[in-house]
């Protein structure tokens, strides 16, 4: 037995993907978790942005709602959501994090439907709300997510969230902001970037209790293995101490 | 002109996007400084019709004219096409109207980190409403190629994905670079309601904490009715001109709502009823008990005061507005 969970282990990986000095935009949930922890750890100076307007918010507790009071509490700007929108266009927003019902190996997400009839969904979804924008618009996609056959899939029903497409150059042909793309994909198992040409998701490190065949097991495609395999440098305990006791005292996310 | 397209969504465009035909209605749009003091009964019934295209402005559960939703729901207006715009609580009290039968989707049945709407959910799973798909930047950027007098706005978003295929723009060349994009047909909706802290009786407007799109969806629709959490005097507006995020000549209707946001956050006013919204969902899970809510709160209500009182009146409001300030208390 571990002294952590998947979900602490999660958003310490994602945390450390957050250098100091960057931007990004962030959602409720994991994502503002890893990234309030990044701020308290090693990126002091990372900028936090809500996609509603608020920027570089000194965040007093989890936001309920990406436009709720907390994110732009004490904050350096109340803004505008095109203005946020427009900054990720015009290139100065480094990274975000996505969710999904389902992921392809292209890092292409579902969030919109179930289903094959569009007008007359088996299950309905919020849609992209922010998240094409984001995944079209910033640098480098990330996503947090529990990893199972079902969700990581051959094919999603709907592509609601643009990774690499088809994979190649074909992001790029169909228009989207050269160099950007998915990033970082971290699940309860494995971490998995991309593979420069064919943009595939490839595993780079194996998180402690899984192995090999668990990631693949369950994966719903074949996954690329980098040349050397890490294992996950797991939770420190300071990252733990302040996840526990500064970010999510009250366990919304880590209690999950 | 069409060779200039090079891919068209496939869902359907609801509004008219012709700048031309825009300027025609605002050509005739009273830009007189004018008192426009209204009660919410009867802007909802003079000001919208059934089968209107409508907007409401704020982030779903955050500044939202909560007062103006009820009133469409109470009286049953129709057949509405609804813009989808961070829409969260909103929708769901239009959903559980049924009042809408066409949606620009970019989030909707969804209520951020509380979960999904079930009653919203199954209204949309019924295949009652026409869904297109955008996105929160594209109805951002729609309602500013509105507000901007044009007939749409280029973007990099959606390009390759099924949001694109299922939306109604279409994708175009730069005549300066040939890079890709989406052109976005300007949005102007006919009817949109905006929560605002100030506001004077001409209708210009104070808004404090993020605008959202509030200032474009205001200047892109053709009637706006503000509701306020206070009148302010014309003097207070004169001594902070650059405080005005709504000018006077947008807005057809002013109405002073306290608390009029609730149970959604009013930043620096008062936080959101989190325990009221679980209400919502959790009456939603069986139509049978939905219904005897929506009866209790809205169609037995004859405005948005009762519906205060019964969700705890003044009592209430202080409560949240501790909540919003981070001010813990014991005290009952």
């Amino acid at each position: 037995m571990s002294d952590y969970n998947a979900m602490e282990l999660m958003i310490c990986v994602a945390a450390r993907n957050l250098e100091d000095g960057a931007t990004v935009v962030v959602g409720t949930g994991a994502p503002c978790a890893a990234a309030m922890l990044a701020q308290k750890t090693k990126s002091p100076n990372l900028c936090i942005m809500f996609e509603a307007g608020g920027v570089a918010p000194i965040l007093p507790q989890m936001p309920i709602s990406v436009g709720d009071s907390r994110t732009f509490h004490q904050a350096l700007m109340a803004g505008t959501m095109p203005d946020i929108m427009e900054t990720c266009q015009r290139g100065m927003v480094d990274y975000t994090f996505l969710g999904g019902a389902q992921i392809d190996m292209y890092g292409n997400i579902n969030s919109t439907m179930i289903g094959t009839d569009h007008a007359k969904p088996k299950v309905r979804f919020p849609g992209s709300g922010g998240a094409n924008d984001l995944a079209s618009l910033c640098w480098r996609i990330m996503m947090v997510t529990v990893q199972d056959a079902k969700r990581f899939t051959e094919k999603p029903d709907f592509i609601t969230s643009p990774g690499y497409l088809q994979g190649g150059n074909s992001r790029y042909d169909a228009g989207l902001p050269k160099g950007s793309g998915p990033y970082r994909i971290i699940t309860n198992m494995a971490i998995m970037g991309f593979d420069d040409k064919s943009k595939r998701m490839k595993v780079l490190s194996i998180n402690p209790g899984y192995s090999r065949k668990d990631v693949q097991d369950n994966c719903g495609f074949e996954l690329l293995w980098a040349d050397k395999i890490e294992d996950t440098d797991p939770p420190h305990a300071d990252e733990l101490r302040i996840l526990r006791e500064d970010v999510d005292p009250y366990r919304y996310i880590i209690g999950r | 002109m069409n060779n200039e397209v090079l891919k068209t969504g496939q869902n359907q465009l609801f509004t008219d996007p012709d700048a031309d035909n825009a300027r025609a209605f605002f050509r005739e749009k009273s830009r007189a400084l004018k008192p426009k003091l209204a009660t919410v009964e009867s802007v909802v019934r003079d000001m919208i019709s059934d089968g209107d295209y409508i907007a409401i402005g704020g982030f779903g559960a955050n500044r939202i004219p909560t007062a103006i939703v009820h009133e469409i729901v109470r009286q049953k207006k129709k057949n509405l096409g609804f813009a989808g715009h961070t829409s969260t609580h909103d929708f769901q009290i239009l959903s559980a109207g049924e009042c809408f039968n066409r949606c620009d989707i970019a989030y909707i049945i969804g209520l951020e980190a509380r979960g999904l709407s079930p009653n919203a959910r199954r209204y949309i799973e019924s295949g009652k409403v026409q869904l297109t798909e955008w996105t929160n930047a594209a109805l951002s950027w729609r309602l500013k190629a509105a507000a901007m007098g044009v007939s749409f706005l280029p973007a990099r978003n959606i390009l390759g994905t099924d949001t694109f295929k299922y939306s109604a723009g279409k994708e175009i060349r730069c005549p300066y670079t040939g890079q890709k994009y989406v052109a976005y047909p300007a949005l102007f909706p006919d009817f949109a309601a905006i929560h605002v802290h100030e506001a004077d009786v001409y209708g210009n407007c104070h808004i404090y904490g993020s605008t959202v799109s509030d200032q474009d969806l205001a200047k892109a629709s053709k009637r706006v009715v503000i509701t306020t959490e206070r009148i302010i005097s014309t003097e207070k507006i004169r001594q902070n001109p650059e405080g005005t995020m709504i000018p006077f000549w947008c807005v057809d209707a002013v109405i002073e709502m306290p608390y009029g946001s609730y149970p959604g956050n009013m930043p620096y006013e008062y936080f959101s009823d989190e325990e009221h919204i679980k209400e919502w969902m959790r009456a939603e899970k069986d139509p049978a008990a939905f219904k005897d809510f929506m009866d209790k709160y809205i169609y037995g209500t004859k405005n948005f005061y009762e519906y205060l009182e019964l969700c705890g009146g003044i009592e209430k409001m202080k409560k949240l507005r501790l909540e919003e300030f981070l001010i813990k208390t014991d005290a009952k």
